[in-house]
């Protein structure tokens, strides 16, 4: 058995590193569940933002970088609704998902041609030196990374609003009635357009706040762009439509592939922390399809 | 989208015969018992196309006058579903379109204004086949009906107890999530979210669609007390002619995207061809199916 210490840092680490992955899952949630449509471009919707807000604050000052980015990003909803789901309303999920594909693409390269493709450093003044707690208790303390308890408590806030905001407001709840039946939602008078603007808006917001999380860590650059694959797992194993879900599923990939490379990793030579968390989705895609906490596929019979 | 292949196949020679008298006159508000009253809705001549191609609806006109129940009858594919979706303006989402006529709800010409525009306005459909939110419970599904609203959260919570006095089955399984309740259940549900956006005129598609019989009567009993009481118009599609003739008072026969014959309830029940094709009902009483050699083409309907 190996030390307590070591197992506790790895734990913890990989619960970090889970947050940061919910809340480029959360993103997907959000468009999903009042939309229906998966949007692939989540990914490059952080790397948007992140790119945006860092050049920004290169000559503004950073509170005004956020709020202009903010702006970006609704501006960058209206459009994707305008241009992309408006003319492809009442298609298959399938084409809509394919459209996101592109906005992906156009996302990643109109950025980087606008925003420059170096890799820019994100500074939110956050101490970069780790944090050791319990040094009395374990031999050398408990290794954790300031960053990512800023993003675990950035990443909380959001959920626990974000859950209020759809189960108790009554803009929530027209964004589950879309997400059932659109056609339903809009014959009883809600307005899709305005409910997919709000929805991307949201989406957009959340994936500013998952790109200062990651480009601080990472810096921010293309790569960004690809944590959106990292997030597919978390998706399926929290389920897709729900909020709770995301941050949990994000907590147990995180900290099962940390742990899994730890212990199962030096048996097998290692690296298993890069698909262990796709076949955890796999197999539980295999017993519950609709992930841990995604919404009951209700069938009368 | 089924109505798609039907529209293109349909015969080019209008399958119901025009009869008499009745059919040349132009539908009018006289003609319904509630004389003087105002038209709610005016349908005037419209072309409905899907996907630039099909066309369903071939100048269809009606008349709905406020606090009547009128019928729209028809068999699958009649065109009675486009024609209330070609009203509420859920036509888009299909890929339809109205390309001739008019449509005018209170005297205002609506055929360019989106659907929740048209519900603030008072103009609700419910569609076919119930269509509540499955994952939202029956109370929270009533609260969408009233999205529109901006009389506050008293009027609107008045109204959910006028709904559930209508519905007592629903303040039951106020808590239930929609999807987990019977058919009859979601089209009470249906129904009364409709109800919650406070509607002048409600489309109603075929609420006896999948129900038991005593349940369809509960349904139109209800639909009647809310005429009454609460002077809700309807515009009721049904192809359950017998019941829909008996709650309205006034009905249109459509087939193959036309009007074929209009006239007050009591009259449509009495017509010969409509007692035959659609009530299943002849001079001599029952007939059997075997002797209707005549009206070859409409074997598929009987």
């Amino acid at each position: 058995m190996a030390e307590l210490g070591p197992v506790l840092e790895v734990f913890l680490g990989g619960l970090m590193s889970g947050v940061l992955y919910a809340l480029v899952a959360l993103g997907f949630v959000l468009i999903f569940k009042a939309s229906g449509v998966f949007n692939f471009a989540q990914g490059a919707m952080v790397l948007f933002a992140a790119l945006s807000l860092v050049r920004l604050s290169e000559w503004l000052p950073f509170g005004v970088a956020v709020l202009l980015t903010i702006a970006i990003m609704i501006a960058l909803a209206w459009a994707v609704e305008r241009l992309v789901l408006r003319p492809l309303v009442g298609q298959h999920g399938l084409i809509l998902f394919m459209a996101t594909i592109g906005v992906t693409f156009f996302l990643d390269g109109f950025g980087q041609t606008i925003w420059g493709s170096n890799v820019y450093q994100l500074d939110l003044g956050i101490p970069a030196s780790p944090w050791f707690l319990f040094e009395n208790l374990f031999p050398g303390g408990i290794l954790v990374s300031p960053i990512d308890v800023f993003a675990a408590v950035i990443a909380g806030t959001l959920v626990v609003a974000l859950s209020i905001f759809f189960h108790s407001t009554k803009i929530g709840r027209a964004l589950r009635a879309v997400a059932d039946d659109h056609q339903a939602a809009q014959s009883v008078g809600i307005p899709l357009n305005q409910i997919w603007l709000i929805v991307w808006s949201t989406a957009g917001i959340v994936a500013l706040v998952a790109g200062m999380a990651w480009g601080t860590k990472l810096g921010v650059q293309f790569s960004l762009s690809l944590i959106a694959l990292k997030a597919l797992p978390v998706l399926i194993l929290g389920g897709l439509t729900s909020i709770p879900g995301a941050i949990i599923g994000g907590l147990i990939i995180g900290a099962g592939e940390k742990l899994a490379e730890f212990y199962i990793g030096p048996l097998i030579g290692g690296g298993i922390e890069y698909w262990f968390a796709y076949v955890l989705a796999l197999a539980v895609l295999l017993v519950r399809p609709q992930g841990l906490f995604g919404e009951k596929i209700i069938e009368r019979v | 989208m089924n109505l798609l292949g039907r529209g293109a196949l349909a015969p080019a020679v209008p399958v119901f015969r025009v009869f008499g008298a009745m059919n040349a006159r132009a539908p009018s508000a006289s003609l319904a018992p509630d004389v003087a009253s105002r038209t709610a809705l005016a349908v005037h001549n419209i072309e409905v196309v899907y996907d630039h191609v099909v066309l369903v609806l071939k100048g269809v006109s009606l008349e709905v006058p406020e606090g009547s129940i009128v019928t729209l009858l028809g068999a699958n594919g009649a065109g009675k579903t486009t024609t209330l979706k070609a009203i509420s303006n859920l036509l888009h989402a299909e890929r339809g379109e109205v390309t001739k006529g008019s449509i005018t709800f209170y005297g205002e010409e609506v055929h360019r204004l989106s659907p929740n525009e048209l519900v603030r306005r008072g103009c609700i459909q419910v569609m076919e086949g119930r269509r509540c939110f499955a994952h939202l419970t029956v109370e929270e599904n009533l609260l969408t009906g009233a999205f529109t609203r901006k009389d506050g959260r008293a009027a609107i919570q008045a109204d959910l107890e006028m709904v559930y006095s209508y519905f007592p089955r629903l303040k039951e399984r106020r808590r239930s999530l929609a999807g987990y309740t019977s058919g009859g259940e979601q089209q009470m549900c249906a129904i009364g979210r409709a109800l919650m956006a406070r509607p002048r005129l409600v489309l109603l598609d075929e609420p006896s669609m999948g129900l038991a019989p005593q349940l369809v009567e509960e349904i139109f009993e209800i639909v009647d007390q809310l005429n009454r009481n609460e002077k809700v118009t309807f515009l009721v599609a049904e192809q359950n002619t017998n019941v829909a003739l008996r709650y309205a008072r006034y009905g249109y026969i459509l087939e193959n995207g036309r009007v074929v014959l209009d006239g007050p309830a009591e009259a449509l029940r009495d017509n010969e061809d409509v007692k035959e094709f659609y009530l299943g009902l002849s001079a001599t009483g029952r007939k059997s199916f075997r002797d209707i050699k005549s009206y070859k083409r409409r074997k598929r309907w009987l």
